[in-house]
């Protein structure tokens, strides 16, 4: 199929993932306005929790950088056509190796505990998936069935560490002591009053950048390595790619180590940047929302920055929301990320055909057109 | 003993009720060529749908047909993107997962404002126990009487519906055209379609079944196994039916016996928790809950032999010109 190259880049890349959030945020307004209340109070709410002041900026970067870490993750294992569900779990025993950095080098100068976090992060999370992917690998079993038992599993691990052998000594919470003042991730609001520029204290720190970096690297592995390559062709087609003298099993089994690696550095942001002890449930669900991030991002580092944002933005003012409109809680942004990984991800070739079309009669070089009837009929 | 084990199956019925209509509404998806990953998000939509009904109205029956429409009109979502717009069956069924888990307690908290959840029923707004004929006199009969009285009898409606659907729906895939239609378009469309046959309407039909069942499934949670809607109370239920479906293969008759056997390891977990067994001790409670999980990993990593899922399974399918 050659049609989709039809279009400018822009169309392709902008354009129709802007229309496709479009129609989620209608929908989302429809449900909005079914309970009873206002959406575009709900929107202003919403908008101005996010961004209206300097300390909601700063939210809305914190949570992005949770996104981009597990977008990220998720989009990696796309590359390779592997639908990695398990990035909730992956976040989860990420944390629990950063935690026991944190924990444990308590002493030691920060400079050493974050490279030893970032490690401890990646191998726990990455060695998470790397089952899953052991098991689609080389007994064939689904991994989106497999990642998705690994949750519940880390899951049921993480509460029995918590309460049995990691809380704090007289403590009734599943929760570890806090870390050391060594392991706390600097705040960008510390380091601009070093610098002498006074900002508002949120909690967006160091791990934006090693977010922002990551995200460097995940565009250079995948586009311009010969591991990248491989795993992108084995994702297209794992037969042509045997044939080139590519193992499949092997693409697998890189790009979920990565992906898992990946989702397993959020603990740097939630763990070491916010909570300071490893705690319960501490992933919150970011796991999930790097689906919706990757969908929309095209899997692309630049897109997922991009998306990342704006989930932040909608976690950040829907909190804000929810302090307005009592009604209007936490669900119902979860609602709204539901419906843009409908429209973005499985509903992105609804508004196509029509733009295509639209795109071809401005064009007015292209005559054939292989678009099937029912695709010119609905009436979307 | 001989006790214990009765009671374990016993509530090995109940807890398999819910799982086993879904994995059925799994596998009538599947094996027209449509992934359902939704299934979850449809039993959580119409339990609450059915409870919130059922709780307005006090009528069981209504919640349980409003219940089944909810999950249909999810169907229908899930027949839109992925069949009537090619779009991707996994993430179409994931983002179904994500809505209802969010719309259910949104909705919810604003008609009760109890944090998402719906009030208790009544005993008259629910399916209670059903007891069959003569079980109170057999009850002293040695070995029978147990088995009939205590296993047996006293489950609610939609647990003894679930049973009798199994062969209903093994008769429908195997027995009927419409069935043999339905296996045909999820192996091999192209074959269908040359036929004169619609592969959308077909598969259409086959997701709302998959709707229709699943509507089932979410009632028995919240108006017959439970007295309301708790917020996430399907826990991964539809992911363990979908995990049934593939360990049995895609056939009714396995599928069943999968549903049973992690719906056992259930009534086990529930029976283990806090006792004290010979040898280890006391098993940590959260060790006892990832039971069904760690024994789903264990059997799709290969223990069943060779799985061989429908062939278009999952593929959208585009008509050539």
């Amino acid at each position: 199929m050659s049609r989709q190259n039809k279009l400018p880049v822009w169309v392709n890349a902008g354009l129709i993932p802007l229309i496709n959030l479009l129609a989620a945020f209608v929908v989302s307004a429809l449900v909005i306005l079914a309970v009873g209340e206002n959406p575009f109070e709900a929107a202003r709410h919403i908008i101005y929790g996010a961004f209206g002041f300097e300390e909601g900026i700063g939210y809305t970067l914190y949570y992005a950088t949770n996104f981009i870490f597990t977008g990220l993750a998720v989009a990696m294992a796309f590359h390779c056509f592997l639908f990695n569900i398990g990035g909730e779990g992956q976040a989860y025993i990420g944390g629990l190796g950063i935690g026991l950095v944190c924990l444990y080098m308590g002493d030691m100068p920060f400079w050493v505990i974050l490279p030893c976090a970032i490690v401890g992060g990646a191998v726990f999370g990455g060695l998470w998936a790397a089952i899953p992917a052991y098991l689609q690998a080389k007994r064939g079993s689904h991994i989106v069935i497999t990642t998705i038992m690994f949750n519940f599993i880390a899951s049921s691990i993480m509460t029995f560490l918590l309460v049995e052998w990691l809380k704090k000594p007289g403590s009734q919470l599943p929760e570890t002591r806090h870390f050391a003042d060594a392991a706390y991730m600097p705040k960008l609001h510390e380091i601009a009053h070093a610098m002498g520029i006074e900002l508002a204290h949120s909690p967006v720190n160091i791990s934006l950048v090693i977010a922002l970096l990551c995200c460097v690297a995940v565009w250079i592995f995948i586009w311009r390595t010969r591991w990248g390559f491989e795993i992108r062709a084995s994702g297209k087609n794992a037969e042509a790619a045997m044939y080139g003298g590519i193992s499949p099993a092997r693409s697998i089994m890189i790009s979920m180590l990565i992906s898992g690696a990946l989702a397993g550095l959020v603990g740097l942001n939630e763990l070491m940047g916010v909570q300071h002890r490893l705690v319960v449930n501490f992933t919150n669900g970011y796991g999930f929302v790097g689906i919706a991030i990757a969908l929309m991002g095209r899997n692309h580092p630049l897109g997922i920055v991009l998306a990342s944002l704006l989930m932040g933005a909608l976690f950040q003012g829907g909190a804000e929301l929810a302090f307005e409109m009592p009604t209007m809680t936490r669900d119902m942004v979860w609602t709204i990320q539901g419906l843009v990984i409908l429209f973005t991800g499985a509903l992105e070739h609804m508004f196509r055909p029509r733009i295509e079309a639209f795109f071809q009669k401005s064009d007015k070089s292209d005559s054939a057109s292989c678009q099937g009837p029912e695709e010119q009929g609905d009436e979307a | 003993m001989f006790m214990t084990l009765i009671l374990l199956l016993d509530s090995t019925l109940r807890v398999a009720t819910p799982l086993v209509l879904a994995a059925m509404a799994g596998l009538c998806s599947e094996r027209g060529g449509v992934v359902d990953i939704g299934l979850e998000g449809k039993m959580l939509g119409a339990a609450f749908v059915s409870a919130t009904v059922a709780s307005m109205t006090g009528s069981p029956w209504l919640g349980l047909l409003t219940g089944i429409a909810a999950s249909i009109l999810l169907a229908l979502v899930h027949g839109f993107a992925s069949i009537t717009h090619n779009g991707n069956q996994v993430v179409s069924g994931m983002a179904i997962n994500i809505v209802v888990a969010g719309l259910a307690p949104t909705i919810g908290n604003a008609i009760f404002h109890m944090n998402g959840d719906t009030p208790a029923l009544s005993n008259a707004a629910r399916f209670t126990a059903i007891e069959l004929p003569g079980a109170a006199a057999l009850k002293s009969v040695p070995v029978l009487g147990p088995i009939y009285s205590e296993l047996l009898s006293g489950h609610n409606l939609l647990t003894y519906l679930a049973f009798v659907l199994v062969p209903l729906i093994s008769w429908m895939l195997y027995k009927t055209r419409f069935g043999l239609r339905l296996r045909a378009v999820g192996e091999n469309p192209e074959a269908v379609d040359t036929a004169g046959i619609s592969v959308q309407w077909l598969r259409y039909r086959a997701v709302m079944i998959a709707g229709v069942l699943c509507g089932f499934a979410g009632a028995s949670l919240s108006t017959a196994l439970g007295a309301s809607f708790i917020r996430d109370m399907t826990a991964g239920k539809g992911y363990l039916a979908l995990a049934a479906m593939i360990f049995g293969k895609w056939r009714p008759r396995t599928t069943l016996l999968a549903c049973l056997l992690f719906a056992f390891t259930d009534a086990v977990q529930a029976r283990l928790q806090g006792v004290s067994l010979p040898v280890v001790g006391e098993i940590p409670v959260q060790f006892i809950i990832m039971l069904p999980y760690v024994m789903t990993v264990f059997l799709l990593a290969g223990f069943v032999g060779r799985v061989v899922a429908p062939k278009a399974d999952g593929e959208p399918y585009v008509k050539e010109h």
